[in-house]
């Protein structure tokens, strides 16, 4: 459903394309007389009836101006210049209005409210007009205008609409667009007194992934409130209801997948989240309970952002990825060397202090930012979704944030394991005696992995920004969860993170339907908890010696 | 060697020990008191134990010698119940089966470890640790309203005398030198009146003399009490040793008197020219 | 070390002195002196000290569980509520028919979410007896369960701080339920009397303050009883060195569970002193902030010394009561600076610092 304003965007776009060919063709045809024209000229004058005959007049003459005619007189933007009764196209700019000519598409400038006069509609002529239209965006170039057109024109097809159809269906080149047409003709052919006809259509439409299907068929099944079964006819319920079973399990496979991808991108951004902990905690050995601030520093970056340059969403949100690595990795350098370096060793301290290091963030962002909540525009790129048919659409900011999770995995892996700042890290993280020895600054490579860490969680906060609310509250929503995806996939196993991040996630958004988003939640934290009583080192332990100290 | 063992274990000793064992009876009428046999341990693909088999008899007095990383620490590991073999068993006399139980039923069964890096309870006084590694009920609510007989303190006493930190005794545990850390050590674990004593490293940071009186302590000890020493130290080996074992590279190399051991070619190249 | 442990005693007599006065003397004039005597002390006082003397118990057990056990428990907080919840539960059936909706069996809540019976497992809350036995068996059973898990598996460090801190956070989401029956979001408040008497009056106010401090002296009483006896010593052990303990022949996972449990029956007597007191109980003491400020209050006093634990619980509080009061915004930064000033800077405390001031004096 939330297509839709992309589709309609789309018809814009068209509309915006159609008034450009009309500038482009507008002088050959107005001069010759022309039956278009006298149609035309019957929208300006007569009673309504014989003005809705002049719409049905102009529908039925083939003129590429048309659709950006019509859909101007829907819209109200279609008026009579008062001098000379030209028809125009104006938009309303508060002062007064911008017109350009409907039959040439010249611009005319702006022009008063007392120079023009309004085309009016009854909400009769507003029916026929959103049928014509509907006909004529049937054969736009835009398959999705088209498609749009089909869906709108299924809604209440008479005789002369179906025929449209039919004729388009055998034309119809985009396969999208022929299967909605389809479906539109089946429908109708349940309605048909001819019982084989019928039989057909159920048969047929059972293949079809149609929420319109699905929907009709359920209402053959139903009773209505006198016990009556809305369908009389015994043999077509059950051939209805045979077909069902056929839509349902298709449904429930689509909402499977759907389900799947819920999952995934929760555990994007659990993975996200945690990725960064997984190197402080999981290299260094290192508890930052501020992890969750450094993420909301990102999250925030990216409101600055967009504060800073308004009108580019899109540039801003790249931007705001460096900017957030940056600002949350040289916040994270400054709580390493202002407190950590202090505290190695001693783990639980760490985890006290970075607590108050938290605290102090979270305050420093409600005395600057207010503690409200703050929305982050989301880039048209990413907003809406991806139909893939009524059953299963992925949303766009979702799938983004999937694909993010994965670079920013694979990045990370290809730092530690090709740079030179990676094999030092693991150098110390495997023994630190060992590599201060082998002559490695185990203080700056200390920082520079604290910085890595933390700048990740600033790129993850980025991420947030885009799916929930920038409030000074945001990261203390996933320390919780973070630590339980690093403890779960094993310390010091990045792999790890990233399979125990998208099971949890998956695992989340399976228990939702059945418990309800707050006790899936509860589950899965108990699951966890008995889980690494069974095994204390994750699901992917490190062995060996080291593992025991 | 039995009427021995039944001294050691009273009553309280039920807890889950295994099961195929009569109650508090370490069964060695048919020979050695420790059994490790086809053990293997690995960390990652690396054998730290390759197929071990090694015998423990009742009162003997072994030492382990073997270059680093010969298997010598996971052999006690496995022992004492700190890792488990991937294969292989490991008895305690003829039927306790030392592979079921964890680390606190393997040291109430009468095994008892000294670790190689000192470990003492630096918050506690001498006294006070000596006091812990005492041999009582172990279980929480005896230990809550646990207060010492005259006998046990006497016991105390005589052990602190035995490791001689008498002085030390209301000192913290913290501030003893690293041999006298040794000394309290060695000294905890004869409070536990142990039938078998691993002692890693022992004589690690003392003095010469400190050195002479653990041999002499270790020496005197053996035919009570079986007596496994991982130490490097050569000499101190050859003071204190009747049967030596070599290990290398995860398994018994040889075993024998230090003479035999150290005319053996085979020890001579693992250790020299290697 | 005599002198040391001779400061301790000093120390440690001076707090006892000290809770006593409030515990007795308080009340005592709160009820005796009319309002505008000097030697008043007013209802507003008499709250907040009762109040600060159940966190200074709360504090004291999570000193037993950390400062002796090593165990740093980010969830206590959850023990504390849950004894809480079972005062606030004899209370809600305190009420009776004097609700909005006047029900004489169900709780307001109940009712507005349209419910027709009690569910089973606010049984017997209509006794005191049952509820007191509740207010410690609850957190008491919850620490079992939790404890036997985690101390059998040899869940240590700061994984165990995680999943004590992931409990929490889990019953903090699950009290918010409605469903589960114990008020969601608003949790159990309107209580109107204890017992047959006026939770409300300023005689049954001062007499809290004094079971407040009663439990206190006599839960701290009993600490130091503990933690000088064999088993205080186990405990000790465990907390440095764990596996040597192991070798010893000690069961360390029943030591760590028996004070563990120990400990939350504590905080669960806290939790039900606090909540008459307040005058309400909802999932937000539930919330790991609050687990994680009963950390500080210890960590600032002094762990592992339990009178540096009431100093602590006592200190901050007054602190958080004072810079609220003032300048709500500066009351978080003060907190963040105070675990970053107390774990950086100030290992042992304040007591800590005493101390090597007594020492420097006395060398």
């Amino acid at each position: 459903m939330n297509s839709l304003p992309l589709i309609r965007h789309f018809k814009w776009l068209a509309v915006l394309m159609l008034v450009c060919s009309l500038a482009a063709h507008g002088g050959q045809d107005t001069a010759v007389a022309h039956p278009w024209l006298d149609a035309l000229d019957g929208l300006k004058q007569g009673s309504m009836p014989e003005r809705e005959q002049a719409i049905i007049k102009l529908g039925d003459i083939k003129d590429s101006r048309n659709l950006g005619i019509l859909q101007a007189l829907l819209d109200g933007k279609l008026f009579i210049a008062k001098a000379d009764a030209r028809l125009l196209i104006a938009t309303d700019n508060h002062q007064g209005f911008d017109a350009r000519d409907a039959l040439s598409g010249e611009t005319l400038g702006a022009m008063g409210h007392d120079a023009i006069t309004k085309i009016n509609l009854t909400n009769k002529m507003r029916g026929t007009l959103r049928k014509i239209i509907g006909q004529l965006e049937l054969t736009a170039d835009d398959p999705a205008v088209r498609l749009a057109a089909v869906k709108a024109m299924a809604k209440a097809a008479d005789e002369k609409d179906l025929a449209l159809l039919r004729a388009r269906a055998e034309q119809e080149q985009d396969g999208d667009v022929r299967q909605a047409i389809n479906v539109a003709l089946l429908l109708r052919d349940m309605d048909s007194d001819d019982k084989a006809v019928r039989v057909m259509a159920i048969e047929a439409l059972k293949a079809y992934n149609s929420q319109d299907v699905a929907n009709r068929l359920n209402a053959m099944v139903e009773k209505d409130e006198n016990g009556e079964f809305l369908e009389a006819d015994a043999d077509i319920r059950n051939l209805a209801k045979a077909s069902l079973i056929n839509i349902n399990a298709r449904l429930q496979w689509y909402s499977a997948i759907e389900t799947v991808f819920f999952g995934l991108s929760l555990g994007a951004v659990l993975v996200l989240a945690a990725i960064g902990l997984a190197i402080t905690f999981g290299v260094m050995g290192v508890i930052n309970m501020a992890h969750g601030e450094l993420m909301m520093l990102g999250a925030y970056t990216t409101y600055v952002m967009q504060q800073l340059m308004p009108n580019y969403l899109g540039v801003s949100l790249l931007l705001s990825i460096p900017a957030a690595f940056v600002i949350s990795a040289l916040v994270g350098i400054a709580i390493e060397r202002g407190i950590i370096r202090f505290l190695y060793g001693r783990p639980l301290e760490t985890l006290l202090a970075t607590f108050g290091v938290s605290l102090i963030l979270q305050q420093s962002v409600r005395s600057i930012f207010s503690p409200l909540n703050r929305s982050v525009a989301t880039p048209e790129w990413m907003s809406g979704s991806w139909q893939i048919n009524d059953f299963l659409s992925l949303t766009w900011n979702r799938f983004y944030i999937l694909v993010f999770c994965l670079l920013v995995f694979v990045m990370l892996l290809q730092i530690l394991k090709r740079t030179k700042l990676g094999l030092e890290v693991r150098a110390v993280a495997q023994n630190r005696k060992m590599a201060r020895a082998m002559g490695i600054p185990t203080d700056k490579v200390d920082a520079m992995t604290f910085g890595l860490g933390s700048g990740i969680a600033g790129v993850a906060g980025v991420a947030l920004s885009q799916i929930t609310n920038v409030g000074p509250n945001l990261g203390q929503a996933y320390i919780v969860d973070s630590f339980m995806v690093v403890v779960f996939g094993g310390v010091g196993n990045l792999l790890g993170t990233l399979v125990a991040g998208f099971s949890l996630g998956i695992a989340n958004k399976f228990l939702e339907p059945f418990a309800g988003a707050v006790l899936a939640k509860i589950l899965v934290l108990v699951f966890i908890i008995l889980f690494i009583q069974k095994r204390p080192r994750g699901l992917f332990p490190q062995k060996g010696r080291a593992a025991d100290s | 060697m039995n009427t021995y063992a039944e001294n050691l274990f009273d009553e309280n000793d039920k807890i889950s020990l295994g099961h195929l064992f009569v109650e508090g009876q370490v069964d060695t009428r048919h020979g050695p008191i420790l059994y490790m046999e086809d053990v293997s341990v690995s960390f990652d693909g690396f054998k730290a134990l390759n197929k071990l088999s090694l015998y423990i008899d009742a009162g003997e007095l072994r030492c382990l010698i073997g270059p680093n990383g010969a298997g010598k620490t996971t052999l006690m590991d496995v022992i004492t119940g700190k890792t488990r073999p991937d294969t292989g068993s490991v008895f305690f006399g003829q039927t306790i089966d030392l592979l079921q139980m964890d680390e606190p039923a393997i040291a109430q069964a009468g095994i008892c470890r000294k670790f190689q890096k000192p470990s003492v309870f630096d918050a506690l006084t001498v006294f006070e640790n000596l006091e812990l590694a005492l041999k009582a009920d172990k279980r929480t609510w005896p230990t809550l309203f646990f207060r010492l007989t005259g006998e046990q303190r006497d016991r105390i006493n005589h052990i602190l005398e035995t490791v001689g930190l008498s002085a030390l005794q209301q000192a913290r545990a913290g501030i003893l030198s690293h041999g006298q850390k040794q000394w309290l050590e060695i000294g905890m674990l004869l409070m536990q009146e142990p039938k078998v004593m691993l002692v890693d490293e022992p004589i690690a940071g003392m003095t010469h003399q400190e050195i002479e009186r653990t041999a002499e302590l270790l020496v005197s000890l053996q035919g009570q009490q079986s007596i496994v020493v991982v130490e490097h130290d050569m000499e101190f080996v050859r003071s204190i040793a009747r049967k030596v074992t070599v290990l290398h590279e995860g398994s018994v190399l040889t075993e024998g008197t230090m003479d035999e051991v150290q005319n053996d070619p085979r020890v001579i190249q693992v250790y020299l020219g290697g | 070390m005599k002198l040391i442990a001779l400061g301790q005693d000093k120390t440690c007599t001076a707090v006892l002195m000290a809770l006593a006065a409030v515990t007795f003397i308080i009340p005592f004039c709160n009820l005796v002196f009319p309002a505008d005597s000097p030697l008043h002390f007013s209802a507003y006082t008499v709250s907040v000290l009762g109040k600060y003397l159940t966190f200074a118990l709360l504090g004291l057990s999570l000193d037993l569980v950390w400062g002796y056990c090593g165990i740093l428990a980010l969830g206590h907080g959850a023990f504390f509520a849950l004894g809480g919840y079972a005062m606030g539960m004899y209370l809600m059936r305190q009420i009776g028919t004097r609700g909005v909706y006047g029900d004489p069996l169900l709780p307001d809540f109940m009712v507005f979410l349209n419910w027709k019976e009690l569910p089973w497992y606010w049984h017997g809350f209509d006794h005191f007896g049952f509820a007191l036995l509740m207010v410690v068996l609850a957190p008491g059973a919850l620490a079992f369960v939790f404890g036997w898990l985690a101390f059998r598996s040899r869940v240590t460090g700061v994984y165990l701080s995680i999943m004590t801190q992931a409990l929490t956070y889990a019953l903090l989401l699950a009290f918010f339920r409605n469903e589960m029956g114990f008020g969601g979001n608003n949790g159990l408040t309107d209580f109107k009397d204890l017992l047959g008497f006026n939770i409300q009056s300023e005689a049954v106010r001062a007499v809290l303050l004094m079971l407040s401090g009663m439990a206190l002296i006599a839960a701290f009483l009993l600490c130091r009883w503990l933690v000088n006896t064999k088993l205080g010593r186990v405990v000790t052990a465990i907390r440095d060195q764990e596996s040597r303990v192991r070798f010893l022949g000690y069961r360390v996972e029943m030591f760590k569970l028996w004070i563990f449990v120990f400990a939350a029956m504590l905080a669960g007597i806290a939790g039900a002193l606090y909540v008459p007191q307040v005058g309400i109980i909802n999932p937000s003491e539930f919330s790991p902030l609050n687990s994680l400020e009963i950390v500080i209050w210890v960590a600032m006093g002094g762990r592992g010394t339990l009178y540096g634990a009431i100093i602590g619980a006592v200190l901050v509080n007054y602190g958080k009561t004072v810079l609220t009061g003032l300048l709500p915004e500066i009351w978080l930064f003060t907190l963040g600076a105070v675990f970053i000033v107390v774990t950086v800077l100030l290992p042992d405390g304040i007591v800590g610092l005493m101390r090597r001031r007594l020492q420097g004096q006395q060398a």
